[in-house]
């Protein structure tokens, strides 16, 4: 817990120039209102089963109010349609349902009883009404009843109780109002609240991942004919409310995301070569922190957001580089006459992990920040490549290996020094991208048979859920 | 419309403002900076930017006679004298037949002085997207010191890796992978 990020707040972001957007500020939230007051109240009034806890209402606390299943075995948490409480809320209601289920089923912390068997339980109209014994008969152990209604044209008020069945007690309670543009991020926002009071986890239903694609079909106007454009996209985890980042109709590859989530450096070819741009994409702004010297690409921003590591061929072969996120302070990393590329930092920033084919191939090493205590980590492959560490409490670095004519995704462990391959042969899998919290990888893989796309897993390469759909997709970035 | 369009329309907005401020010196397509000419300690200051918009362009007028040299620069390159070089499986060393072609086309760049040249690096799809962007840099650079041995001066070449971005040949066999192993040639400005 304590390593990870807090959840940004809302209402304390400095400057919002723009609610706008993606992202979890379009909420434009007015209010978030935990009622604590109302789940202590609430539990108060119903009497204890007998073998529960004591509920003491005067402080609350996190596990008192945790649900669990059957010992051994998974909390089983039903997620019904929400409510519509006025008629033109019909839709949203529905939308909320689905996505909330598919959000808390993601991180596979629960057991999500499927929707399609809900069909022979009474429909509560109001919280007093959630029919507890036909949940029960179910199996179900948490349920969730949540309201939405239109209150003005394009705002709406959303409200959502978790039950715990046996108890029927109320162990979290939330009302959210805003914009009725993106109803999604409602769903998403109960779910990572819900996982962080449940698990005291961080969930990723809010977070959105950066990559390129060709898929507007456009052709580069240039010397060459027949050259794909690409260009930079963000959607969320789950694929939906995909939006275009840059729109310069030329090569626009490797975009990553600032750990603010408010940025993606990428390497643009606009000028003819590669060089680093930043997109903030909430202001409407552009960096170009490399500007002129030399070629540049595959940015990475330091976990603490302050550096860039890049490879340049500034000094006339591809090395790494350290520089401030504004371009000032370069540092040279790496010095030696083979290719060094693909940095990735390590959770502290204190070392970068990158390809080198000093040895004859490319190899997965590390190297301190300050460019000393080389070391490889990969000896058994014949190609290896982008190294991408996990975040903390995870000490992995996942990579690219080559595995008979394609590649696949491979996670070394740096404790033990072992290797795991978690992608087996379908396809080629390229490009590993850690979600915030660890739990799941994005890769770029041409395993459906329609070029390449961007698809996610769980870290052990379970639950490959496919994320993109349109022309081909590659080298995903998941933001925080 | 919504607020993220505004917001990305600013961003053009903003970057065609910064284009047109500044001072069209270099030739008429865009002009990777040279990376041989960058030393270690003082970095040259950046170069003047040529316009980033290709198709807007115009041919510098011919001054040779001959029929090469008359032809304009879209045609060269749809048509091109220069014959890409090759290379082998994850290698960026020019074999003999590669530094023939290079030899070749250094023949055809004494003829034309003035004519200034790209040095595209390409790879095939059997490596990664990011290391395969250094390999390709490693391929032009290849070519490009073979054509400075040469006697082609150095101001006179770019360079520029694609990576496996831009396959000339889209399937997926050995044929297709040796034809997207290659440096290829572009002529920037005559």
């Amino acid at each position: 817990m304590n390593s990870q990020p807090p959840t940004p707040n809302f209402q304390n972001r400095p400057t919002r120039p723009n609610t706008l957007g993606v992202g979890r500020w379009s909420l434009g939230v007015a209010l978030v209102t935990c009622a604590w007051a109302a789940v202590a109240a609430l539990s108060a009034q119903q009497p204890a089963p007998p073998g529960e806890p004591q509920q003491q209402p005067q402080q609350p606390s996190e596990i008192q109010l945790v649900i669990n299943g059957e010992p051994g075995t998974p909390p089983r948490y039903a997620v019904p349609d929400f409510i519509a409480l006025s008629p033109d809320a019909a839709d949203i209601a529905k939308t909320l349902g689905k996505v909330l289920w598919d959000d808390l089923n993601f991180e596979r912390e629960f057991y999500m009883i499927p929707r399609d068997t809900y069909s022979t339980i009474p429909v509560a109209r109001t919280a007093e009404d959630v029919p507890f014994a036909a949940w029960r008969e179910l199996g179900a152990d948490a349920v969730v009843f949540g309201t939405v209604q239109k209150t003005a044209a394009n705002t709406v008020r959303v409200q959502v109780r978790l039950f715990n069945v046996r108890s029927r007690q109320i162990v979290f309670a939330k009302e959210y109002t805003g914009a009725a543009t993106n109803p999604r991020l409602y769903a998403h926002t109960m779910s990572d609240e819900i996982h962080q009071q449940q698990r005291a986890l961080r969930g990723v239903a809010r977070t959105k991942i950066a990559f390129s694609s060709d898929r507007n079909r456009e052709k580069i106007s240039g010397p060459v004919a027949n050259r794909d454009v690409k260009e930079v996209y963000i959607s969320d985890y789950d694929g939906e409310n995909t939006r275009r980042v840059t729109t310069n109709r030329q090569l626009n590859i490797t975009p990553v995301w600032s750990p603010d989530a408010r940025g993606i450096a990428y390497t643009s070819y606009r000028r003819g070569y590669p060089d680093i741009f930043i997109a903030l994409i909430y202001q409407g702004l552009q960096e170009t922190p490399t500007n002129g010297v030399g070629q540049n690409w595959l940015p990475i921003f330091s976990p603490d957001g302050t550096r860039i590591c890049f490879t340049s061929n500034r000094d006339g072969n591809p090395e790494l580089y350290v520089m401030n996120r504004d371009g000032s302070n370069v540092r040279r990393v790496t010095n030696n006459p083979a290719i060094d590329t693909t940095p990735t930092w390590s959770p502290n920033g204190t070392q970068i992990a990158f390809t080198s084919d000093r040895a004859g191939t490319p190899q997965i090493y590390i190297v301190g920040a300050d460019g000393l205590n080389l070391r490889r980590i990969t000896t058994n492959e014949s190609w290896a490549d982008r190294p991408t560490w996990a975040p903390a409490p995870f000490n992995e670095i996942a990579y690219a290996a080559r595995t008979g004519p394609a590649f696949d995704i491979k996670v070394y462990d740096l404790a033990s020094g072992t290797t795991r391959q978690i992608t087996f042969g379908e396809g080629s899998n390229e490009s590993p991208a850690f979600a915030p919290n660890g739990r799941h990888i994005a890769f770029a893989s041409s395993r459906g048979g329609k070029g390449y796309q961007i698809y996610t897993m769980a870290r052990d390469g379970k639950n490959v859920t496919q994320v993109t759909r349109d022309g081909n997709n590659y080298t995903p970035s998941w933001s925080n | 419309m919504n607020r993220f369009t505004v917001g990305l329309m600013l961003v053009l907005t903003l970057g065609a403002a910064c284009a047109k401020k500044k001072p069209v010196t270099g030739g008429p397509q865009p002009a990777p900076p040279s990376t041989a000419t960058a030393t270690p300690t003082t970095p040259p200051p950046p170069p003047a930017r040529a316009p980033e918009r290709v198709e807007e362009s115009v041919p510098v007028p011919a001054i040779s006679e001959d029929a090469i040299g008359n032809r304009s620069l879209e045609d060269l390159n749809r048509d091109s004298p220069f014959k890409p070089a090759f290379f082998g499986l994850d290698s960026a060393e020019l074999d003999d037949a590669g530094r023939a072609i290079v030899a070749s086309n250094a023949e055809i760049m004494k003829k034309y002085p003035s004519w200034v040249i790209t040095v595209e690096g390409h790879c095939d799809e059997r490596g990664t997207a990011e290391y395969n962007l250094a390999l390709g840099e490693r391929r032009a650079v290849a070519v490009k010191s073979y054509l400075v041995a040469l006697g082609i001066p150095a101001d006179r070449l770019r360079t520029v890796s694609y990576g496996k971005e831009f396959p000339f040949d889209t399937g997926h066999t050995e044929t297709s992978w040796a034809q997207n192993r290659r440096a290829h040639f572009v002529i920037t400005s005559k």
